[in-house]
């Protein structure tokens, strides 16, 4: 990191910025590097995404492996999901919390502990090495979380931001497929929420099942030097093309996920956000996190606000910013919104007040002047096809 | 007929009386799949430079400008059934709307096409 915080920050490159170029990406400024916004245009890729595979390059990504002793512990004094039972090579979402309670981001957290296979010279037995996470947090957040995580984690806790490697995901239901062709029994085994490490030739590759598009899906993650080649041999595969960032947006919405910084901040709790799955049920007693008092008061007492999705008849979409109403009375605001291409209509995420949260509930959303009707709709809009085995 | 632009990336057609306006191809590649276009009523008053219409492509809602000055005399009614006609034929079958023409000398400030295709080349 430097030191010149105040100054405007420069659009940075990622590694595979000539290869978007290359592939006819449309670029433009995104959390502080150049990101490709589309390369054949938002539906088809969208579409293409859903019916085949998307390979999105999400290396703004802020990649972090935290390590030390009794990291799992540490880890639970910031997080409210359990990291103490997580197994190696299990993935959990989880919320990176303030003392408020409010978030500061939403995150991916993989128990990254190696096994070490037995050492018959030395004498030693296979056994599980020293304890690292994983962790993947949002672009634009990542130098707050890294500069929250150094604070509030020991000294003897190292935490590597890993800006040496690239994230790439390929997402949709022929990712399996397309994938096994390039490599060969990596896979097999793994279901939704998953990772593994894998050497393909000499890549180290971390490969996780999971992803943003709820479609069945991988994040593969390497060294930068390597990623454009990968990108190349993962785009030789009939089912797989380049997806941008305008996709991305249209799919994950259209699953419900919620985007940082639009659909969650500092100011919303986990309770609000719909989101109570993340606290994971042993800890919302016990706690021991940043923010328990406030989450605990929340899950027992309610909460003023409720994240909800929202349909619309007709093709005009409504934003975020939008204001909610029931009647007369303003009840919410549309914090992310656009246009379906899977349903054919718009859909919107946003908060409305507890009363008006029921799946159902008759509303109405203000564009341009105009009331637009609406309808609360239960999460995801279009349905998760995680691949989450037998 | 002669057929003036705008830095903003609309089009305008003289012919008689009244003008028809739409935005050009390459407003509609930047702005990529449009879901839906509002138009303005008929009888409507326009001033140059003012909000026109709205353009909703996926990703964001998009003003279009009025190239001149005049009252809106038809709206495209193609264009809300089919609004990805903006995409697949901009400067046709996707036009916008119709207007009088308060002041042809408001026509002399816009750029011809020769002028206009070297503006994006330039962009």
């Amino acid at each position: 990191m430097s030191d010149d915080t105040d100054t405007p920050q420069e659009i940075e490159t990622l590694p595979l910025d000539a290869w978007h170029r290359r592939k006819g990406a449309r670029m433009v400024p995104f959390a502080g590097y150049h990101m490709p916004i589309q390369y054949e245009g938002i539906v088809t890729e969208h579409d293409w995404t859903r019916e085949q595979a998307g390979l999105f390059d999400v290396s703004h990504m802020g990649q972090l492996m935290v390590r030390g002793e009794n990291v799992a512990a540490e880890l639970e004094k910031l997080l409210p999901g359990a990291i103490a039972s997580l197994k190696p090579g299990k993935v959990r979402y989880s919320l990176l919390l303030n003392d408020e309670g409010g978030i500061l981001d939403d995150l991916m957290v993989t128990n990254a502990t190696e096994w070490i296979e037995a050492d018959e010279e030395a004498g030693t037995e296979g056994h599980w090495g020293d304890p690292a996470y994983y962790i993947v947090v949002n672009g634009a957040t990542k130098w707050d979380d890294i500069a929250w995580m150094r604070e509030h984690l020991p000294d003897e806790i190292t935490l590597t931001h890993m800006d040496d490697h690239a994230l790439i995901a390929l997402q949709g239901p022929n990712a399996a497929t397309a994938l096994n062709r390039v490599m060969r029994n990596v896979i097999d085994d793994m279901v939704f929420m998953e990772s593994v490490c894998h050497d393909f030739g000499e890549w180290p590759l971390r490969i996780t099942r999971a992803g943003y598009t709820g479609e069945d899906g991988f994040e593969i993650s390497l060294p930068n030097e390597h990623v454009e080649t990968l990108c190349n041999r993962l785009c030789a595969e009939i089912e797989v093309r380049p997806v941008g960032l305008g996709a991305r947006d249209s799919l994950r919405l259209e699953a419900g996920l919620p985007l940082y910084g639009h659909d969650l901040t500092a100011e919303i709790d986990p309770v609000s956000a719909d989101l109570t799955f993340a606290l994971t049920k042993t800890r919302r007693e016990s706690g021991g996190y940043k923010g328990h008092e406030y989450v605990s008061a929340a899950l027992r007492g309610g909460t003023k606000n409720r994240r909800v999705g929202l349909v619309f008849e007709g093709r005009l979409p409504a934003r975020e910013g939008a204001k909610v109403f029931a009647g007369a009375e303003e009840v919410g605001r549309i914090t992310s919104g656009g246009f379906s291409p899977t349903l054919g209509h718009p859909i919107a995420m946003g908060y409305v007040a507890k009363a008006q949260a029921e799946p159902g509930t008759e509303l109405e959303v203000e564009v341009r002047n105009k009331r637009l009707p609406a309808k609360v709709a239960t999460l995801p809009f279009v349905p998760h096809r995680y691949h989450r085995g037998k | 007929m002669a057929r003036y632009f705008t830095d903003e990336h609309e089009w305008i057609e003289l012919d008689g009386d009244t003008a028809t306006v739409g935005i050009t191809d390459y407003a509609q590649g930047q702005l990529g799949d449009i879901v839906f276009v509002e138009l303005p009523d008929s009888g409507k008053t326009l001033e140059k430079g003012g909000d026109a219409a709205v353009v909703e492509s996926v990703k964001a809602a998009s003003d279009v400008y009025a190239p001149i000055s005049g009252e809106v005399t038809e709206a495209n009614a193609a264009l809300e059934d089919d609004p990805a006609l903006v995409n697949s034929d901009p400067e046709g079958e996707g036009w916008f709307f119709r207007m009088t023409v308060a002041d042809k000398s408001q026509l002399d400030g816009l750029m011809d096409e020769a002028k206009y295709k070297s503006f994006v080349d330039g962009l």
